[in-house]
């Protein structure tokens, strides 16, 4: 060819600046809501933000990964005990010791990421879930922090979390409603923090290499792309991150016990369905995911177990049929 | 002897693992599929031959001999509708449906059966035991072994000395050379899904036998299932 092609490379379409305003105006909202929303409303939000959060963070190891990770509540687990211990032994206020939550989840990810990337794909989904299971089984032993049967949070301790006085007092609120606009705060700033970040990784360098990883593993090792380091690095910021959102989850409940912080159930098996049906492998996947899923959660949790039966038929439903869930 | 009569006793109670194992691992050795919701199917084939005992009042053995069939059906239904349309080479769909099927399981199970504990009852035959000299053991742990033992060999027959399991094994290595010598890949992983739950009966029958059961026991099932794959070795049947 004798002249160069011009090459013009678009990353943004005006239907992407409109969502990111869009996406600007409701965080702006989402910051000032505690002064108008009722106390409901702020559990509901909050109990939508870190489940968004977590399906972010599994969407990003599964869905961008390839690693199908069945074993995530046991960083949920961990964090949330991590956070307990904090509190409880060494006397932290919880906010900071959910600091702690994210250091003990990425202390776990380390021996689990080297055990279960020996093995391979289905099996990689099991591996991680005896991992949990095995750490849940380790935590039910430690008696100081109630063994089996769990413990709450000191009431000194919920008593003073930094900032609630201050919250108290500039919207007039209880005690126990300021914790909750705290939480709900936090799980705001995390949830924000966690989507901001996946969106810089998947379109810095290594977010090409992940994505070009998922599509055709050969053929990325290929013109280069280190697959080994780059799982690590993301199955280890996920872990990290997903034990700050159960050390979170945990402060707002201020009680645990083992089963329900290391519970497949609520920490892996909703978190799967949230993805699958908002459309995995996509940013916008886990958002509408999730709110699907809290419509239906809200509508027909009192029916109980018919209710979990018909997300699991619901999730069958969409593998078959629309592979690419809801949003595609 | 308390060492020898521990050993004894763990090799006998393997008997029942292998049980739970040899079901995962045939399916998984055909078609690469590890089906999440194997735990549960075998809960759901202990209610089920539990229902036939207390329908018929015949012995479970008998009762898990109908129920067999029944269950052969419901697996090649499921291979043939659901899980067929799944398998490929993204890993994702296969997981996420056998994940769905496993929550769908136990709480239908629950819906229907209760979270009351259940138990299959053989009468006399629960605490009878027999002295082998250096150490006692249970008829029904030993039953456990035995069809264990069977089982494999019999699979073991049914891949290396019949027609389906030529079948079996050249799907296994290549479906699509595999279907132009006449096999259809999709009705042969129906039948394996098939004989799986038939395997699953024998499982469920000595689970229900053997301790109490309940609508939520299927997840840990699964992961003895999944431990004595790892350990005895990846997929021995049909995949080399």
């Amino acid at each position: 060819m004798k002249h160069a092609m011009q090459v013009t490379v678009t990353t943004r379409t005006r239907a992407s600046t409109v969502a990111g305003s869009v996406a600007l105006g409701l965080i702006g909202l989402g910051l000032i809501l505690p002064a108008f929303a009722s106390r409901s409303l702020i559990q509901d939000l909050f109990f939508i933000l870190t489940m968004l959060t977590l399906a972010q963070l599994w969407n990003l190891i599964a869905g961008y990964g390839g690693m199908v990770s069945v074993g995530q509540q046991a960083f949920v687990g961990i964090g949330a005990y991590a956070m307990f211990a904090g509190v409880i032994l060494l006397g932290w206020d919880p906010v900071f010791a959910i600091l702690l939550g994210g250091i003990a989840a990425f202390l776990l990810a380390i021996p689990m990421a080297f055990f279960a990337f020996r093995l391979q794909g289905a099996y990689f989904a099991i591996g991680t879930w005896v991992i949990a299971e095995v750490t849940r089984l380790i935590i039910a032993q430690w008696k100081t922090l109630g063994g089996g049967t769990g413990t709450s949070l000191p009431r000194e301790a919920t008593a003073d979390i930094i900032g609630v006085a201050t919250i108290a007092n500039l919207f007039d609120l209880r005690d126990a409603a300021a914790r909750d606009v705290l939480a709900y705060w936090l799980a705001l700033a995390l949830a924000v923090g966690t989507m901001a970040a996946i969106y810089a990784l998947l379109r810095s360098r290594n977010g090409l290499a992940l994505a070009a990883l998922r599509d055709n593993d050969n053929a990325a090792r290929s013109v280069g792309v280190d697959a080994g380091r780059l799982k690590w690095l993301v199955f280890l910021a996920a872990a990290a991150m997903t034990g700050l959102v159960g050390a979170l989850i945990y402060m707002q409940t201020a009680r645990i016990s083992p089963d329900a912080a290391f519970s497949v159930t609520s920490w892996t098996a909703y978190v799967i369905f949230i993805v699958v049906i908002g459309g995995i492998g996509r940013l916008e996947g886990p958002i509408l995911g999730v709110l699907v899923f809290w419509g239906l959660q809200t509508a027909f949790s009192d029916y109980g177990s018919w209710y979990l039966l018909a997300l699991g038929l619901i999730a069958i439903a969409v593998m078959l049929f629309a592979r690419g869930g809801f949003g595609a | 002897m308390i060492w020898l009569d521990t050993l004894v006793q763990g090799l006998l109670l393997g008997g029942l693992y292998a049980l739970f194992a040899a079901g995962l691992s045939l399916v998984f050795g055909i078609m690469r599929l590890v089906n999440l919701a194997h735990g549960d199917l075998i809960v759901l084939a202990a209610f089920v031959v539990l229902v036939v005992v207390e329908a018929t009042g015949l012995n479970p053995f008998l009762s898990a001999l109908i129920a067999a069939p029944a269950l052969f059906a419901f697996g090649w239904a499921l291979q043939w509708f659901v899980f067929n349309r799944v398998l490929g080479k993204d890993i994702l769909p296969p997981l996420l449906v056998t994940f769905g099927l496993s929550i769908a399981l136990q709480n239908g199970m629950l819906e229907v059966f209760s979270a009351d504990s259940q138990r299959i009852r053989v009468g006399a035959l629960e605490s009878a035991s027999v002295d082998l000299g250096l150490v006692t053991v249970g008829i029904m742990p030993l039953l456990t072994f035995a069809s264990a033992v069977a089982v494999i060999f019999t699979l073991n027959q049914i891949f290396y000395r019949t027609a389906l399991g030529r079948a079996f094994r050249a799907t296994s290595d290549d479906p699509v050379t595999a279907s132009l010598m006449g096999i259809n890949p999709r009705s042969v992983f129906a039948v394996a899904t098939g004989l799986a739950m038939v395997i699953v009966t024998i499982a469920a029958l000595y689970l229900g036998m053997r301790s109490n059961f309940d609508p939520s026991i299927g997840p840990a099932r699964l992961i003895f299932a999944f431990e004595a794959v790892i350990i005895g070795a990846l997929a021995r049947f049909g995949a080399r």
